[in-house]
């Protein structure tokens, strides 16, 4: 299992010099907030688990939405096409303490790039935010009841046999919205 | 010689046209006087627009301000004569070192220039937009949003417009017209305007129109950026996820050319063409009260 790395969205603020906002507003703002994200990203080795935590964001816009948000995913892999090869070191992202007004601005920028995050609730529970059909959507729940697995032990917990299972997993691997290890696939889960 | 150029009694969004086509008469060269003596009442956009007006003339038109007292007063404490005193010549003195705030205006005249300057009014903004809302009826949580809206305005001016803007934040009673209170934004620069920003780089058939209702409609309704990033242009596309969910009204100039996302209770036109030229892209939202069922 990964040990997450939370990223802090004020800390990053802070090194953009705009530490006096704890608005996320402006293209600007955001692509220097995601400079300093990818810094802090490149000091951790191997696979990433990083947490963004929105808590204390007051005001997220559509540009830092798409600036932050979602160039981040792409650049770290997930909106790669099937046929291109994954990155040596991915990194996975999971977004906590979004509120609706957050969310608000994220959906229609990730529906825009096609891509999908997974979000984490409060008391743990976890959705994903984005661009998801219903089968993708099905499989990524197996792989959190099941806590993960390789595909045989994912599937057990579905009642209908699913042949394409085994596609479904990976296709959200590449999306970076389940891990994939040479043990088979996980949830984001940081405990 | 001097062209004296009548600013309405009453300045709002339409009568503005009409000062426009005066304008429109006026060779680029020949110097003005805006004439507001018997103007009582301004809207946010009349008010920004005529600094707007100032400077897309760049040569430093004369003003004779409004005589009446309460009046000059109030466009004072909007901030009007502060910003007005480094683009036109006062024909008499006025107060431009009053002291600006007024309950009605949630923002005064500001001026946008750089990204910090959105950052400082969405900042400015967010304590009062909870009240904001709370006077239109709306629940407070949609405060996040109103800044959205502000926010996302304002950066068209530094993503499109290649120049300063202006941005205010006005509410008043809308008793006669629609029988309940509104909040306006007004947003306007004398940039390059939308049909210069998307036509850099926007690609269209050989048969397809290019004028400023072509670029309105790409931009407003199109959600069309001068970038080729799928991310860009979401901007003025969320802004009208708010208006449906506001029943907002939203008017976007640019040009000759100015269109409208029209709600149920007005009946402008969607789509106005041949106006009179003006610089850069003028923005007005109108949120009224919700309706209590």
């Amino acid at each position: 299992m990964l040990t997450p790395m939370p990223l802090d969205l004020r800390m990053a603020l802070a090194r953009t010099e705009c530490d006096l906002y704890s608005n996320l507003v402006t293209r600007a703002t955001g692509r220097a907030v995601r400079r300093q994200l990818e810094s802090m990203l490149r000091e951790m080795q191997g696979h990433r688990l990083a947490v963004l935590d929105f808590t204390h964001v007051g005001v997220l816009d559509f540009s830092c939405a798409d600036e932050i948000v979602a160039q981040l995913l792409l650049r770290f892999g997930a909106g790669l096409p099937a046929h291109a090869p994954a990155p040596s070191s991915p990194s996975y992202f999971m977004f906590r303490g979004l509120a609706e007004a957050h969310l608000e601005a994220l959906e229609p920028v990730l529906e825009g790039h096609g891509l999908a995050l997974v979000a984490e609730a409060e008391d743990g529970s976890m959705t994903l935010v984005g661009t998801v059909d219903a089968d993708e959507r099905a499989a990524w729940q197996l792989v959190l009841a099941s806590g993960g697995g390789d595909v045989a032990a994912i599937a057990s917990f579905s009642v209908e046999a699913r042949l394409d299972l085994h596609a479904r997993l990976e296709a959200l691997a590449r999306r970076r919205l389940v891990i994939q290890t040479s043990a088979g696939f996980h949830p984001l889960r940081h405990h | 010689m001097t062209t004296i150029l009548t600013v309405p009694p009453s300045l709002d969004d339409g009568s503005f046209e009409t000062l426009l086509q005066a304008v429109a008469a006026v060779p680029d060269d020949a110097r003005v006087m805006l004439d507001a003596r018997h103007t009582r009442w301004s809207s946010p956009y009349g008010l920004i627009n005529l600094l707007t007006l100032a400077q897309a003339r760049g040569d430093r038109p004369q003003f004779i301000p409004p005589e009446d007292s309460d009046t000059v007063s109030y466009w004072a404490r909007a901030g009007f004569f502060r910003h007005a005193e480094t683009l036109m010549e006062f024909t008499r003195p006025v107060p431009t070192k009053a002291k600006t705030g007024d309950s009605n205006f949630f923002l005064e005249i500001t001026p946008i220039a750089q990204t910090e300057d959105v950052q400082h009014v969405v900042a400015h903004i967010q304590d009062r937009s909870k009240a904001i809302m709370e006077t239109l009826g709306f629940p407070a949580r949609g405060s996040v949003g109103f800044s959205v809206v502000l926010s996302e305005s304002c950066q068209n001016i530094i993503e499109h417009a290649g120049g300063p803007g202006w941005v205010a934040v006005q509410t008043y009673n809308w008793q006669k017209r629609l029988g309940r209170r509104v909040v306006v934004i007004a947003v306007s620069d004398s940039g390059v305007g939308f049909k210069t920003s998307l036509g850099q780089t926007y690609s269209r058939g050989a048969t397809d129109r290019w004028d400023d209702a072509a670029a309105l409609e790409a931009a407003v309704l199109r959600a069309t950026s001068r970038f080729r990033d799928p991310g860009r242009g979401q901007g003025l596309a969320g802004i009208r996820k708010y208006m449906g969910k506001w029943e907002a009204k939203l008017t976007v100039r640019s040009g000759t050319a100015r269109i409208a996302i029209v709600p149920a209770w007005d009946d402008d036109k969607a789509l106005v063409e041949q106006l009179a030229p003006f610089a850069g892209a003028q923005y007005q939202i109108i949120i009224p009260q919700a309706v209590q069922s």
